[in-house]
């Protein structure tokens, strides 16, 4: 194929529309990647263990505005065997980060609900940080039917 | 911006029993995600930061990011050693700090 000047001019042009496009159409909103980096942050690069924590999050949100979640980590609180913090992030909302608790040998049981906000049906993922360095995480998939973040 | 928030605390335990905290404070947690009629963008004012103690001791903290839903909920746990008082802050984005307390006794 040759290419001529004319050619080349609607190639580019057609480029330069799809180009503004793509930014237009894809909304702010994080990444799995992004969260899978955060998660890495957190644990300082270390991919954090499954077990110990449980988050619980509907399977199904009619409303992003007000999602309740709960997480529970196994622990006795005490000396070594303590959760220092738990981090919950939204794979899918503008900003992943969501909250962090920290909990102290005065909170007992290593246990938080809250309710957050979701723009559309992705996952949700709580890391532990414990005491003694390891790190554990689970995950739960919330679909949601009205998203949270508009406006 | 906020109103008197409301805080649910056994009135007695016993020494060393663990209990369970609801708070609730009434706050629009603007994200900053939204944008007013014209497509003017609103600024984030949320409050970022919830803290609980006993008697000066750290029990529960947590960092809000503008994914926590309007009107902050928080439900957690707290060892009881003594009789004593609960007190309860929460920092907004534009420096105001809310206040709380709630008393319990150790029979």
């Amino acid at each position: 194929m040759q290419l001529t000047r004319r050619k080349v001019l609607g190639l580019t042009a057609g480029a330069a529309v799809f180009a503004i496009a793509g930014v237009r159409i894809s909304p702010a909103l994080a990444s799995a990647e992004d969260t899978e980096k955060m998660v890495m942050e957190f644990a300082g690069g270390a991919t954090p263990a499954e077990g110990k924590i449980t988050l619980t999050a509907p399977e199904i949100a009619e409303n992003g505005n007000t999602v309740p979640i709960s997480v529970s980590v196994e622990s006795v609180m005490e000396g070594d065997d303590l959760v220092e913090s738990v981090i919950i992030f939204a794979e899918g909302n503008p900003s992943p980060t969501v909250a962090t608790f920290h909990f102290t040998e005065m909170s007992g049981e290593a246990l938080a609900t809250t309710r957050m906000r979701l723009a559309k049906t992705q996952n949700v993922i709580a890391v532990a940080k414990m005491k003694d360095g390891s790190f554990y995480m689970d995950k739960k998939q919330v679909k949601v039917t009205i998203g949270g973040c508009g406006g | 911006m906020a109103s008197k928030p409301r805080i649910k605390v056994p009135k007695s335990a016993s020494a060393g029993e663990v209990i369970t905290i609801k708070t609730l404070i009434s706050h629009e947690m603007e994200s900053g995600q939204r944008k007013d009629k014209d497509g003017n963008p609103i600024p984030r004012q949320i409050i970022n930061k919830f803290t609980c103690t006993f008697e000066g001791q750290l029990v529960f903290e947590c960092d809000l990011d503008p994914a926590i839903s309007a009107n902050p909920y928080f439900e957690f746990n707290a060892k009881v050693p003594a009789s004593g008082t609960f007190q309860f802050t929460w920092l907004d984005d534009d420096g105001s700090v809310y206040e709380a307390e709630a008393p319990i006794e150790v029979k």
